[in-house]
């Protein structure tokens, strides 16, 4: 394998504390095996750190397998990196070559403050849930649950937009720094289902209004944000939110 | 030292949950609020339990290590979630759900738990319905099951190969909405790092802000362990990278029994290693089996061509594949548990009949549902004529919107395209059957102290069925625990806050405080992940798929050996006032070293075959396992005795009241 090993420079962000001013830091690795994930090529660098007495890279990660939301690196000025369709996790180093330069960065948004290296805190996603994104239902209280038909074709929607996962891609990408994406994903997914409609117009005036509250930015229709998200969510969603929200903001002036 | 008290009521076991329900003590409305329950842990059995007290008026705490509760492993789950609803009128039933769940579990569950979890199954599904969890339909709008493994009747209900997530996502809206509401506090990024007893009851726990560094206390009135399984103790496995034992290992440090650490199961379709810088392994869901078929080249000569790249898969003929499970187990072929189609992967890679270079890999093979698939759409759509072409690609679009995202998983991962070539898999650690005893109640033996989903023994015996993992956790966390915890609670109305300056505070807090200092100031010369990956290939090779006598003593040597130098050789970079994840690796791979050493005594001293426990001394003629049930069909329940070599085991003797007790048989 070690004749087969690509040869990197990375370019890594270091910001020791949230208050700290971080800066780009070269890193060279060698006997990278196409077959690595990035994440696992980011192991071996934090090996040879620690042996080295220095501080390995934070970064965020748990399920490696594209489904927790956790990863979030920016790499050569993408969310997630080259691919489309997957996340951070998902990467392996065959997509990249011999001799490439790669930089990686946190996610960089206000909402999104920097905890350490390329870790963020993206408390503000969970924040906007609790403003709303949920039904409010009790344990227990639920009729049968076929009691309850749902046009597939809606089912089908509701869970393609149930799907995302919170990984904050989306308002990484954006020009804006929007949420919109996550934000009309949950919604979309609770207003397509006859349980959901009920609290539909609260929801989506409370969520909206607490994303404004986080401090993300207003959404001017770019499209970035469905190029890199790693789930396919689609823009559709965020014109729906649009619709919701129009009828909602109407209704409560009445 | 307790004897052990399974709670289990009396009476039929089909009236036992309904005659404890109305029983069991409860606590009034304005007392709740001012009794503190502490839940570690957000997946779905901590979601769920957390929602559920707070809503009954409960002031919960909720804590989890990643940045969200919405990330905890149960979001990865992918196939399914068991239920006895019957909707396909197939048969199903509470009484099956129940009868199948005890054998896939090779007779060593509880009866009384078991049956309560298929009675509360059905129940689960409408919640998660009515919280707005997407789940599959057909075009009547209503429902649709497929089947897994272990099973004859179509029982589970899913969300693509998504379903994990999608449950998670409901008890999180669930968890964000009492959140919201003031009634559960969160507590992201945070570890659990020991519980404090006071009297001999949990009283609080002592946690770390992972951000910060800082140590906190926080007294409760109960403390619900929901802090998953352990399946990282072998370094590689399917589990997320945090998953690990500590809350369990240090609850078990402080008096709470272990109960059956040795039941460990190894998932048969999870894609191969593919070098040493594996991090983890990834799971392609069961539900694979339901249409793909699992094959070896039937010669040797073709494996090795296969293993050296110079013949391909696809050049095999029909007469030169081996379907090694349909032809062993004719009646559930490729369905057959989760236990046995492994070790039949390993028996066929061990006799040198692998597909990949390592040796160690099978075929699951789609070509054969891509031409049934795609005849019925042909007949669907009238295509009388169809050429097998179109067939084949009518197939594959049948395929792709069932499996599609794990396709293109598997792409991802091995750079192969498994529309064209069949996949490749094998066998890899994946879910703890043993986790820490509880008794009926879900109580451990430390009273107040409580154990929900895969973090306890409970219900899976000595293997666990497809598909219910999830019914578990959210059974615990929706259905049990709101009834169980109040018999407890009801006697502690009069108790008041829990202090947290006492002396049991001060000495568990300067324990961990002592344990983060050692490692941050041992100047070692080896990496956490160096002792890991070491103690994960002791597991793997003499605690794994296939256990013996000899492998299990030496591994209980050579772990006490990467143990000793651990502590003296271990390096741990960084601050303790920091957000330093070096250091959370150190702090639960210093209990994985010890976790290890009792699953090992556990699988020594267990004497027979069950599950995924296989010992190559007790097997039958044809190979398979070979319970003992005159001498062994008991429960574990070691107890702690100031080493893990020292453990002390309790038996609680299973009766088999309902189901006869056989050899299980999938012929
Ligand atoms: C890849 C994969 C696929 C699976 N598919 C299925 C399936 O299809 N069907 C099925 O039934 N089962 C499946 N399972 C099994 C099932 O997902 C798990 O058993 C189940 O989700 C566990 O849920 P839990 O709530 O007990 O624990 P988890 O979801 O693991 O949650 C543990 C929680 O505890 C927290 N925690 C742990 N330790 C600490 C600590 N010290 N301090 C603070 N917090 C802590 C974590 O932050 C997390 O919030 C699958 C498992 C895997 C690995
Ligand atoms: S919408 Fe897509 S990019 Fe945004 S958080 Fe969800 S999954 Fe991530
Ligand atoms: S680590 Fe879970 S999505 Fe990447």
């Amino acid at each position: 394998m070690a004749d087969h090993g690509m040869k990197l420079t990375l370019k890594i962000w270091r910001q020791k504390g949230p208050k700290d001013a971080g800066k780009l830091v070269d890193y060279p690795v060698t006997d990278v095996s196409p077959d690595m994930s990035f994440l696992e090529m980011l192991d071996v660098l934090n090996e040879q750190l620690v042996m080295k007495g220095e501080e390995p890279v934070a970064f965020d990660h748990d399920c490696r397998e594209g489904i927790c939301g956790m990863c979030s690196l920016y790499i050569n000025g993408r969310a997630h990196g080259p691919q489309t369709g997957i996340t951070t996790c998902q990467l392996h180093m065959r997509s990249f070559n011999d001799g490439d330069t790669i930089y990686i960065e946190p996610w960089r948004a206000e909402a999104f403050p920097v905890i350490k290296d390329l870790v963020v805190d993206r408390s503000a996603f969970d924040r906007i849930i609790q403003a709303g994104g949920y039904i409010s239902v009790n344990t227990g209280a639920a009729q049968d649950a076929n009691c309850l038909p749902v046009n597939k074709k809606d089912a089908d929607a509701a869970f393609s937009a149930a799907m995302c996962i919170g990984c904050g891609a989306c308002v990484a990408t954006c020009k804006n720094a929007s949420a919109m994406l996550f934000v009309s994903a949950k919604v979309s997914q609770l207003a397509l289902l006859p349980q959901g409609r009920i609290e539909a117009e609260e929801r989506v005036l409370n969520m909206v209004q607490q994303m404004d509250v986080e401090g993300f930015g207003n959404c001017t229709n770019t499209g970035a944000c469905e190029v890199e998200c790693p789930k396919g969510i689609s823009l559709q969603n965020i014109a729906r939110l649009n619709r919701e929200y129009l009828s909602a903001a109407l209704m409560s002036e009445k | 030292m307790c004897a052990l008290n399974s709670k289990i009521p009396v009476g039929p076991v089909d009236k036992k949950w309904t005659d404890y329900k109305d029983h069991a003590l409860l606590v009034n409305p304005s007392n709740k609020r001012s009794i503190d329950v502490i839940v570690i842990g957000s997946g779905l059995a901590g979601a769920s339990a957390a929602a559920s007290l707070a809503e009954m008026g409960y002031a919960v705490k909720c804590f989890c290590f990643q940045d969200s509760p919405r990330r905890a492993h149960s979001i990865a789950a992918q196939g399914g979630i068991n239920a006895a609803k019957n909707y396909k009128n197939d048969g199903d039933s509470t009484y099956r759900l129940f009868y199948d769940t005890i054998k896939g579990g090779d007779y060593r569950a509880r009866e009384a738990n078991v049956h309560r979890l298929a009675e509360v199954s059905a129940a689960i599904i409408d919640q998660c319905v009515a919280q707005g969890v997407p789940f599959a339909r057909e075009y009547g709008g209503l429902l649709d099951n497929r089947s897994f493994g272990g099973t004859q009747v179509q029982r589970t209900f899913y969300a693509a190969g998504q379903t994990g997530q999608q449950l998670l996502l409901g008890a999180y809206s669930a968890l964000s909405k009492e959140i919201s509401k003031g009634s559960v506090k969160m507590y992201n990024r945070h570890e659990m790092m020991d519980v404090v007893n006071v009297n001999g009851k949990t009283r609080g726990v002592i946690v770390r802000n992972l951000v910060t560094g800082k140590i906190e206390r926080h007294g409760g009135h109960a403390v619900l362990l929901c802090t998953g399984g352990y399946g990282n103790v072998f370094f590689l496995s399917t589990n997320a990278m945090g998953c690990n034992v500590s809350a369990a290992w240090k609850a078990h440090k402080r008096g709470a029994y272990f109960g059956n650490p040795c039941y460990t199961q190894i998932h048969p379709t999870c894609i191969p290693v593919s070098g040493d810088h594996q991090s983890k392994l990834t799971l392609m869901s069961e539900s694979l089996r339901n249409d793909g078929r699992i094959w070896v080249p039937a010669k040797l000569e073709d494996a090795k061509a296969i293993q050296q790249g110079k013949k391909k898969a696809t050049e095999l003929a029909e007469a030169d594949r081996d379907y090694y499970l349909e032809r062993r187990y004719p009646a559930f072929g490729n369905l057959v548990p989760r236990d046995v189609a492994s070790r039949a992967a390993k028996e066929r890679c061990d006799a040198g009949h692998g597909v990949n270079a390592t040796g160690e890999a099978v075929f699951l093979d789609y070509a054969a549902a891509f031409e049934r698939y795609g005849h019925i759409e042909a007949n669907k759509r009238n295509l009388v004529n169809a050429d097998s072409a179109t067939i084949i690609a009518m197939g594959k679009e049948v395929v792709k919107e069932k499996y599609g995202n794990l396709f293109d998983m598997y792409q991802q991962i091995t750079g192969e395209n498994p529309y064209e070539v069949p996949m490749k898999i094998y066998p890899a650690v994946h879910y703890t059957m043993g986790g820490l005893w509880v008794d009926y109640e879900l109580m451990t033996t430390v009273p107040g102290l409580y154990a929900l989903g895969e973090a306890n023994f409970s219900d899976h015996g000595a293997n666990r069925l497809g598909a219910s993992a999830l019914m578990q956790g959210l059974a615990d966390g929706y259905f049990v625990i709101p009834y169980t915890i109040g018999n407890y609670l009801a006697n502690d109305i009069r108790t008041g806050k829990i202090p947290t300056d006492t002396p049991e505070f001060d000495e568990a807090e300067k324990a961990v405080k002592d344990r983060i200092s050692f490692f941050v100031n041992n100047k070692g010369t080896r990496t956490v992940d160096h002792f890991h990956k070491r103690l994960g290939k002791v597991m793997w090779d003499k605690c794994g798929m296939a256990r013996n006598a000899k492998g299990l003593t030496e591994a209980v040597g050579e772990i006490r050996a990467i143990r000793e130098e651990f502590w003296k050789d271990v390096r741990v970079p960084g601050s303790e006032s920091d957000f330093n994840p070096e250091l959370e690796k150190a702090c639960r791979v210093a209990d994985f070293l010890e976790l290890a050493e009792l699953m090992c005594l556990d699988a020594l001293s267990r004497e027979e075959s069950c599950g995924g426990h296989f010992r190559e001394e007790h097997q039958t003629e044809e190979g398979e396992a070979k319970r003992d049930d005159v001498g062994m069909a008991f429960v574990s329940a070691w107890e702690f005795a100031g080493d893990p070599g020292k453990a002390v085991l309790h038996k609680e003797e299973l009766v088999y009241e309902n189901i006869k007790v056989v050899q299980r048989s999938y012929k």
